[in-house]
């Protein structure tokens, strides 16, 4: 009877719960739309991954790592070493084509010896010529990687303390550095390193230094020097930015100390803007180098590096094009991946291009 | 506005400076002077070429004196060929200006050219290919391109003299010069003028009816251009920069080779001339694009 009063009403909208099922775990496990869960870095990765030029660039690079660290252990031939054939020296292996073999060595083959073939033939002082150029890039690569990892650590003390004090100190060390951004970088560079060429060399004398010969360590003093301004300024803006958040007046509050504030909590939030200035500095590192070698400053023969051979091949250049163009080509080829490759990078990781 | 110019203005002179210090006291760090080398000359005529030349002084001594007589105006004669510096500098700084003037032009109505026909093309053929371009021109050095042009259009072609005066002869020094900054400019005036396009005024400016010429030169094109006037200056950085090498591969008498042969023979009032002069020009350079990034977007704020 009570039924007959709840007679429901046409228009009503109270559900009707007999028209429905419970949902089995199946149907319930459907409804879980829960992506990965990922982390900032594996984020970052999984889009480095995706862009196929960054890709390309990466294996490019090992490439040419790979055959820099590699191609002088395999091959025979010192990057220094004259050809000799029965340990006399061989005159007649100068400026050979590639692949080809000089009188003597073409005996030698003959009477049963085995020697390495010359795959980019030799230079004008009878040495192996890709034994050569894959040392010059070697030294090309460690000059990039080590100024850059110099240029970090000077801008980053600079920058962080700048940025961090604040007030006075920061404007006083803001104009040096705007003075030393306004230094016309290639005269002093020419200048310092003529300088310091020739104040340094009394001074390694007999160090551990000195095998690593005075014209590298004056280009690492340049870039010492004058190259960490860019990166000063920009962890100093970065750092300008952050210390007005929230968490670190937190941690102020609580009695952090200035020390761990900036390691803990500023160095790690502008920490992919760092990592991505460095990957760009490296090319400019190489492009630097390779300058300075082509005027003639550069690293100490014998050692090579890729500016330096291009420059001592512009003599010989009407006959032996090769010896031009093949470091000239590993030169754009380091530059053009590493700029990819920070490119990718930063559209990687920089949060603020995210969309 | 005023306190802003004052400010950089006193930077720039702060700036030239400490350029001249160190300058003078590297060059003089440098073991050796003018007369050692080549012959060794009777102790008599050097202590009076010396004297003659201050260079028996003490080193700050020396200093003050040359900035004493820069101040008139005079940059002293040079130790080696007994020449006026500053008539030598303003002449070989006629052929680097005419070179670096060139390549300037040409990197900045290129670059703005390829950078608009890359955006209004946006990913079509024509974009792309600027694209791969200017990513490829960015990364071959000067010093690279000027010897690969050299090998390439002089040497196996023969379409240009290896060694000429003539008009002819700056048509591959200014491409060497003019490729990097020209495909910066190119990569700078495609982000802003796609920018500039998606804003707001633009789209009313073409619900108005204007037409799509006017819409692209007056509108996007004259915003876009705002970011290439900050570059102006850094890039003449990377021109002069760049000629020093350039130059000297071409076998042009400019400022570059001037620099270089004063560095290595120490010619003292030669190097200070033309570090001086690059450096004020360079520094110069810079203030005024600033000053004129300033004044044509008003949006911008002086701190």
């Amino acid at each position: 009877m009570a039924k007959e009063e709840f007679k429901k009403n046409p228009l009503s909208v109270q559900i009707d719960l007999a028209k429905f099922e419970l949902a089995s775990e199946e149907e319930k496990a459907q409804q879980e739309v829960m992506s990965e869960s990922t982390t900032f870095f594996r984020d970052g990765m999984r889009k480095l991954r995706k862009n196929p030029l960054a890709m390309a660039s990466i294996i490019v690079l090992i490439l040419i790592v790979t055959l820099a660290v590699a191609g002088p252990m395999v091959i025979p031939y010192k990057y220094s070493e004259m050809i000799s054939v029965d340990g006399r020296r061989d005159k007649t292996a100068k400026n050979l084509a590639p692949f080809t073999w000089s009188k003597n060595e073409q005996k030698a083959i003959e009477q049963g010896e085995k020697l390495f073939p010359h795959i980019l033939g030799t230079d004008e002082q009878c040495r192996d010529y890709l034994v050569r150029v894959l040392y010059g890039t070697r030294v090309s690569l460690f000059v990039g990687f080590f100024a850059a990892i110099l240029v970090l650590i000077i801008g980053l003390l600079y920058g962080s303390i700048s940025g961090y004090v604040g007030g006075r100190v920061d404007l006083i060390m803001m104009r040096i550095v705007d003075v030393i951004y306004s230094l016309p970088d290639t005269l002093m560079v020419i200048l310092l390193s003529v300088v310091l060429k020739q104040t340094l060399q009394p001074l390694i004398e007999g160090t551990a230094l000195a095998k690593l010969g005075v014209n590298m360590i004056s280009l690492f003093v340049v870039f010492g020097l004058l190259y960490w301004v860019g990166m000063a300024r920009l962890i100093r803006g970065q750092i300008l930015s952050i210390k007005e958040n929230e968490y670190v007046l937190a941690a102020r509050a609580i009695g952090a100390k200035p020390g761990w504030i900036i390691r803990k909590h500023i160095i790690p939030n502008c920490l992919s803007v760092i990592i991505i200035s460095t990957a760009l500095q490296i090319p400019s590192a190489i492009f630097t180098e390779s300058f300075l070698s082509f005027v003639g400053l550069g690293v100490q023969s014998p050692m090579p590096s890729l500016g330096s051979l291009a420059n001592a091949a512009r003599e010989g250049m009407q006959s032996y094009p090769h010896k031009l163009v093949i470091p000239a080509v590993v030169i754009c080829l380091l530059v053009l991946s590493f700029n990819l490759l920070g490119d990718g990078l930063r559209d990687a990781f920089d949060p603020k291009l995210r969309r | 506005m005023g306190k802003y110019v004052i400010k950089r203005v006193i930077l720039a002179i702060i700036t030239i400076f400490a350029i001249s210090a160190i300058t003078f006291f590297a060059m003089n760090a440098i073991p050796g002077g003018p007369f050692s080398g080549e012959k060794a000359l009777s102790p008599e005529v050097e202590k009076v070429l010396m004297e003659r030349f201050n260079l028996d002084k003490p080193v700050p001594q020396q200093y003050v004196i040359y900035l004493g007589r820069l101040l008139h105006g005079d940059f002293g004669v040079s130790l080696k060929t007994g020449r006026d510096i500053a008539a030598t500098v303003f002449e070989s700084f006629k052929v680097s200006a005419r070179l670096g003037g060139l390549a300037a032009l040409t990197a900045i109505i290129c670059g703005i050219v390829l950078g608009s026909v890359a955006a209004l093309n946006r990913n079509h053929w024509p974009d792309r290919v600027i694209v791969f371009l200017s990513t490829l021109a960015t990364a071959v050095p000067s010093f690279v391109l000027a010897t690969l042009l050299l090998l390439i259009f002089c040497i196996r072609l023969k379409w240009f003299p290896v060694f000429s005066t003539g008009e002819r002869s700056y048509v591959l020094p200014v491409i060497a010069l003019a490729m990097y900054p020209m495909a910066y400019i190119t990569r700078l005036t495609k982000t802003s003028m796609l920018d500039a396009l998606g804003q707001d005024y633009v789209r009313t400016a073409k619900a108005k009816g204007v037409s799509r010429v006017l819409v692209i030169f007056k509108h996007a094109l004259r915003n876009a251009l705002i970011p290439v006037i900050t570059y102006v200056g850094p890039m003449l950085a990377y021109i002069l920069t760049g000629s020093l090498v350039v130059e000297n591969i071409f076998t042009f008498g400019g400022l570059g080779a001037k620099f270089v042969s004063g560095i290595t023979t120490r010619d003292y009032p030669m190097i200070m001339a033309t570090t001086i002069f690059l450096a004020t020009l360079m520094v110069i350079m810079n203030l005024i694009s600033d000053l004129v990034y300033k004044l044509v977007d008003p949006r911008i704020n002086f701190d």
